[in-house]
């Protein structure tokens, strides 16, 4: 079943494309590595697919209601914002929102979402500590939490594991890969290309104002690919600890 | 600390304050002949001072702090930043240059409701310029930006008035009225404000769960379902209607919809959506007891309530910056 899709989407700002003629679809089960170099689209995509901000073209997402979107899919941004000083457990709960009416409180079912993301992110002890005094890699957990309890179909989240240590990031990306063998769908935007094929299910590489590629681990970054669009070279090799995948330098 | 708790001590707080506003006063009144007089009406001196006195003084205290605690609350929570306070949007400013001119044009004098009435013209003026420069499609900047262009238009505006002004007890009556006050307010002013401010309560009361969204900032808000147009648009027409209000009654009364919010954020978890309500109920009970410290501290001459606001109030901000320092450090 296809959670998202674009067709023909396209952004301009001051008149320069930022990219044009996008189309894919995400269905459930995947788990969708979106790379690309720095200013290549990763997170103006996601926005105009979520329809936060205006582009060409159609997705299926920035064609709902804002109020209906937010029970399909849940978005976390690059810039990892949490401005009062609230506790990790009424953070988490933020991500109730969409189903609560106006005024009123977290029913049984909120509050069981709310555990589940808990212990999902390994935050039990947690629980009651501000969140603005935490570490930035906690802080990312607990905004990861929060994605979660919002319990959607489809999950977007730019560079969500920028900034974790590397436990952190393992533990992240077998959360995001579990989610999509339950059925459910994630689109991360990535820059460890190492993590990507090892648990990413597909990648989409985007860069000369568009999608370069779009299929499994190996079939996107190929030789070619990492020379023309990100300038550099890499060791590949399937071991029988998984894939390893290792960019070596930079060319020219 | 509990919700529940927080309220309950908060309600019973402003219930003793307002008992104690109703028996504060120059008439030096017993307190069984001060609830006779108010509930057992019997035309004597008693019944017209607590009736028409001291009762609507003490309800203009209690609507004017519930508006600007409400208000600084929901402000700081939109604009994500404890700096804010419900001036920022130039509301209270134009409402003050509304009632300086009714004051130096005389409209004043000859006509009971001039002033207040001038001064939601002003806040209603200020409203359609805020929505000409802010309105659909922009940002939490650009409302701040508004804000203080519009403000300091009025401020200068006002600072016109006074300057060319040629009559000096005009003027003297317009500083005086700019620090704000509770004195000599009728059961006309309770009944001119309230119908306002029940409006703006009511808006800025269904704020809460957008505010709460927007602790995780713009992006994330909009992508939980938070229609945030709309929010700025309910919060402009909320904050204006209870300022407008506000100033119309009581004159500008600075600090206490900055410093409420700011006290009472920790004891709330620092949630918006909790902060509102505190927020309501605190700034009532901070505007009775300033009102009540500005007849004990002077009785024989009137201390202004802004005044006094300020006094309390920028120590006790001081205070809370050297605090939040001292944690970050």
């Amino acid at each position: 079943m296809s959670l998202l899709s674009v067709n023909n989407l396209g952004v301009a700002r001051r008149k320069r494309d930022i990219f044009r003629n996008v189309s894919f679809n995400v269905g459930s089960g995947e788990f969708v590595g979106l790379i690309g170099p720095n200013g290549a689209g990763k997170t103006t995509l996601m926005r105009a697919a979520l329809g936060l901000i205006s582009a060409t073209g159609h997705s299926n997402l920035a064609s709902l209601d804002p109020e209906l979107r937010a029970l399909k899919a849940a978005w976390m941004p690059q810039a990892r914002e949490v401005v009062w000083p609230v506790s990790v457990e009424t953070l988490v709960a933020i991500g109730r929102i969409p189903y609560l009416p106006a005024g009123s409180k977290l029913n049984q079912v909120d509050q069981a979402s709310v555990d589940v993301a808990i212990k999902r992110m390994g935050l039990e002890g947690f629980r009651q500590r501000i969140v603005t005094r935490l570490s930035g890699g906690e802080q990312a957990r607990v905004l990861i939490a929060r994605m979660l309890a919002q319990e959607t179909p489809l999950l977007m989240a730019d560079e969500p594991i920028a900034g974790l240590d590397p436990a952190n990031q393992i533990t992240t990306m077998e959360v995001f890969a579990s989610l999509a063998k339950e059925g459910r769908a994630v689109i991360a935007s990535l820059h460890d290309l190492g993590l990507a094929v090892r648990h990413c299910t597909r990648l989409i590489l985007l860069g000369e104002y568009g999608v370069v590629a779009d299929g499994s681990p190996t079939e996107v970054l190929i030789p070619e690919n990492l020379a023309r669009i990100f300038g550099v070279t890499a060791w590949y090799e399937q071991t029988p600890q998984g894939a390893v995948y290792q960019p070596l330098e930079v060319i020219g | 600390m509990k919700p529940l708790f927080l309220a309950l001590s908060l309600f019973l707080l402003l219930f003793a304050l307002f008992i104690s506003s109703l028996l504060v006063g120059p008439a030096g009144i017993g307190i069984n002949d001060s609830f006779s007089g108010l509930f057992f009406g019997d035309k004597g001196p008693l019944t017209l001072v607590m009736r028409e006195i001291r009762l609507p003084r003490a309800l203009v205290g209690v609507m004017l702090g519930i508006s600007l605690g409400l208000s600084g609350a929901a402000m700081q929570g939109y604009l994500r930043n404890p700096l804010a306070e419900p001036g920022l949007i130039g509301v209270s400013a134009s409402a003050a240059l509304g009632a300086v001119l009714a004051i130096q044009t005389g409209l004043s004098a000859v006509f009971a409701l001039g002033l207040p009435l001038m001064a939601l013209g002003g806040a209603f003026v200020a409203v359609l310029f805020i929505l000409v420069l802010a309105g659909p499609r922009s940002s939490s900047i650009t409302l701040i930006l508004a804000g203080i262009a519009i403000s300091a238009m009025a401020g200068a505006l006002t600072s016109l008035v006074l300057n060319i002004s040629p009559n000096p007890f005009a003027a003297n009556e317009i500083i005086f009225w700019m620090m704000g006050s509770l004195a000599d307010r009728s059961m006309v002013h309770v009944w001119l404000a309230l119908p306002l401010m029940l409006l703006g309560w009511g808006m800025l009361a269904t704020l809460g769960r957008g505010l709460d969204a927007l602790t995780l900032g713009e992006d994330a808000a909009e992508a939980l379902g938070i229609r945030l147009n709309r929010l700025r648009l309910t919060l402009i027409f909320g904050t204006a209607c209870v300022i407008g209000a506000a100033t119309a009654v009581a004159g500008t009364v600075g600090f206490v919809g900055l410093v409420v919010p700011h006290i009472l954020r920790p004891l709330v978890g620092a949630r918006p959506s909790h902060l509102l309500w505190a927020s309501a109920l605190g700034g009532a009970v901070m505007i009775l007891a300033a009102d009540i410290a500005v007849r004990v501290a002077l009785p024989g001459q009137e201390l202004k309530l802004g005044v006094l606001t300020a006094l309390v109030g920028a120590p006790l901000f001081l205070h809370l910056i050297f605090k939040t320092r001292k944690e970050s450090a």
